[in-house]
């Protein structure tokens, strides 16, 4: 029997010249993530057993959700982190003033590559898919100890097949498409299962697409979304300079998947989903009725070069509407200074919106844009849970850069095409 | 016998242990805001011994083992849903928190029904109903997990 991409991936690690649906596996794992939230206990973990960590360079250790410290608190927990980085000379530990949202920090830093094994004790750790590696959210007991032994445990999944075809709309992006998927299938739709995308469409798609689509594998319940290597592929991971030997992987002819989703891109249009579940898709085109208090752009879902591009030719020579607070988070500091020297920084502050250092901030409700009772924001996160923003009485419509900065300047949840005609 | 605490579907990890709380470090403090955004009679008043029941996809969402933890914490003894997110049932696994998935059997369960549950045996009584549901016990390698009290005494035990 054939095995998908994520199959031969785990085999591989595992010793293993095949694997099935349901095998319990050790394997070896190529770089374990933890944040200044779930670093602390998996550091906790990890000391009780006693054991020096099995490889300093394959560690990456990133304070990012309520960094630059927000309270005593949050500082008292970055500093367990960065005090367990320096004692193991952690390599890949990522201070503030050199550091970014993790997901988007860690591909652009050059330490992902296809065919490897990530895990991370953050659930958007399948971001890295987009790279054709086998990356998946872990708890931070499962980090501690692999931080100890190199190996984690995984149930081999079953697969989903996503089949893209079409050309992308002028105004859909990534997320668009991952909502437009999950809108489909539901929250638990990929339950314990991978998202395998295939099909000519991926050729319309940008990384930064993919890396938000893979990113959002989890909240269809997957427990990974994965491409395959195409020439986009290869010049990313050259432009961010890896260098080590990688192998691309490739699902067999015969790999069997559970079921299979065809999305045709051309029928897509830019989506937003309503509270409180990612799933709650809806065009933008018909939610003009919904005012907005807040529109944030930013996160590991979308705060990267391209995605504040997209912000930049909504808002140019546009204002925020006076009703609405527009709070956008260059995903890393090299964005940051990228999207500066492309002049996107002034068109931001020009329109009349608030711009941070990289940080998680508002996404999970940490600070930098918390929600009053009843308000409401458009976000470019990736969670619309009750109170994840911020008041449990609030409410957050996700959808992509270009929505939620035509939302903003608009003063309601509209469609792109209502500011740039 | 156990008190039962039931709730519905998708109950994902920012309503179990909201986001802002992250920041305390102390999971026994941490454990008194458990569930209150969809409850906020459950810290107070769960008891030791008590078993939360769900429908779909219970604790999807983050990663953050906080959830299982502040549950454990607060003295829920297991979960029983339809079906677990899978980062949440990893985890629970992890720190020794047994997690039943039941399907759709878990409908016969309702809000202040007394259970009792053999894990080892993979039953669940409904005593004031006369209602035993049998489970499947647990995979093989998963039970060695809990056998050793968890991952970290699991992986110790390996060296
Ligand atoms: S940006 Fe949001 S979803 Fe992404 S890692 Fe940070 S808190 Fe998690």
């Amino acid at each position: 029997m054939g095995m998908t991409m994520t199959q031969k991936i785990l085999a591989k690690h595992s010793g293993r010249d095949c694997v099935s649906v349901g095998d319990l596996l050790i394997s070896q794992v190529d770089l374990i993530l933890a944040n200044d939230i779930t670093g602390p206990p998996a550091i906790d973990e990890f000391n009780k057993i006693g054991k020096p960590v099995f490889d300093k360079n394959k560690i990456a250790l990133v304070p990012d959700h309520f960094s630059p410290c927000k309270d005593i608190k949050s500082a008292e927990m970055c500093k367990h982190l960065r005090d367990f980085a320096r004692q193991h000379e952690i390599k890949n530990y990522f201070e503030v003033g050199r550091m970014g949202i993790e997901h988007a920090l860690l591909p652009d830093a050059g330490l992902i590559a296809p065919g490897e094994i990530i895990i991370g004790a953050d659930s958007h750790t399948c971001t890295y898919g987009a790279l054709n590696a086998m990356a998946t959210g872990v708890g931070q007991t499962d980090v501690g100890a692999a931080m100890a032994s190199g190996t984690t445990w995984f149930k081999v999944p079953k697969a989903i097949k996503v089949v893209l075809t079409g050309k992308k709309p002028r105004f859909v992006q990534g997320k668009d498409i991952i909502l437009t998927i999950i809108g489909k299938i539901g929250v638990d739709g990929a339950r314990y299962q991978s998202l395998e995308f295939c099909g000519e469409g991926i050729s319309e798609l940008t990384m930064a697409d993919r890396f938000t689509i893979c990113n959002m594998a989890i909240e269809a319940g997957g427990k990974n979304g994965i491409f395959p290597v195409d020439e986009k592929t290869i010049a990313f991971l050259q432009e961010r300079g890896v260098t080590r030997s990688w192998q691309a992987v490739e699902p067999d002819a015969d790999a069997e998947y559970d079921s299979v989703l065809n999305i045709v891109l051309d029928e897509l249009v830019p989506v937003v989903a309503y509270p409180h579940l990612p799933e709650n898709t809806h065009p933008a085109a018909e939610s003009n009725n919904i005012i907005i208090d807040q529109s944030v752009i930013g996160s590991c879902t979308n705060g990267r070069l391209e995605d504040l591009a997209q912000a930049a030719e909504v808002l140019k020579g546009h204002k925020v509407h006076p009703h609405v607070r527009c709070i956008i988070i260059p995903a890393t500091q090299e964005i940051y200074k990228k999207a500066m020297a492309l002049g996107y920084i002034d068109i931001f502050i020009d329109a009349g919106a608030a711009v941070s250092t990289p940080t998680c901030g508002p996404c999970l409700g940490g600070y930098m844009g918390i929600l009053a009772h009843g308000e409401r924001a458009i976000s470019t996160t990736n969670r619309n849970f009750r109170g994840r923003m911020g008041h449990v009485d609030s409410e957050v419509y996700l959808a992509s850069p270009y929505t939620a900065a035509a939302s903003a300047v608009m003063g309601h949840i509209a469609d792109p095409g209502e500011v740039l005609k | 016998m156990s008190k039962v605490w039931r709730y519905g579907d998708h109950v994902d990890t920012d309503v179990i242990i909201p986001a802002r709380y992250l920041n305390i470090a102390d999971f026994k403090e941490l454990s008194e805001h458990a569930m209150e955004d969809i409850d906020t009679s459950f810290a107070a008043n769960v008891q030791p011994g008590d078993i939360m029941v769900a429908g779909r996809n219970f604790g999807c969402g983050s990663s953050r083992e906080h959830a299982p933890i502040v549950l454990q914490q607060k003295g829920i003894k297991c979960i029983i849903a339809d079906s677990f997110a899978r980062i949440f049932y990893r985890n629970a696994i992890n720190i020794g928190l047994p997690a039943l998935e039941i399907g759709m059997e878990v409908e016969k369960i309702e809000a202040g029904d007394e259970l009792t549950v053999d894990l080892a045996k993979g039953e669940i009584n409904i005593v004031n109903k006369g209602i035993t549901i049998h489970t499947n016990p647990l995979p093989e390698f998963v039970q060695k997990i809990a056998d050793a009290g968890g991952l970290i005494n699991f992986v110790k035990g390996a060296q």
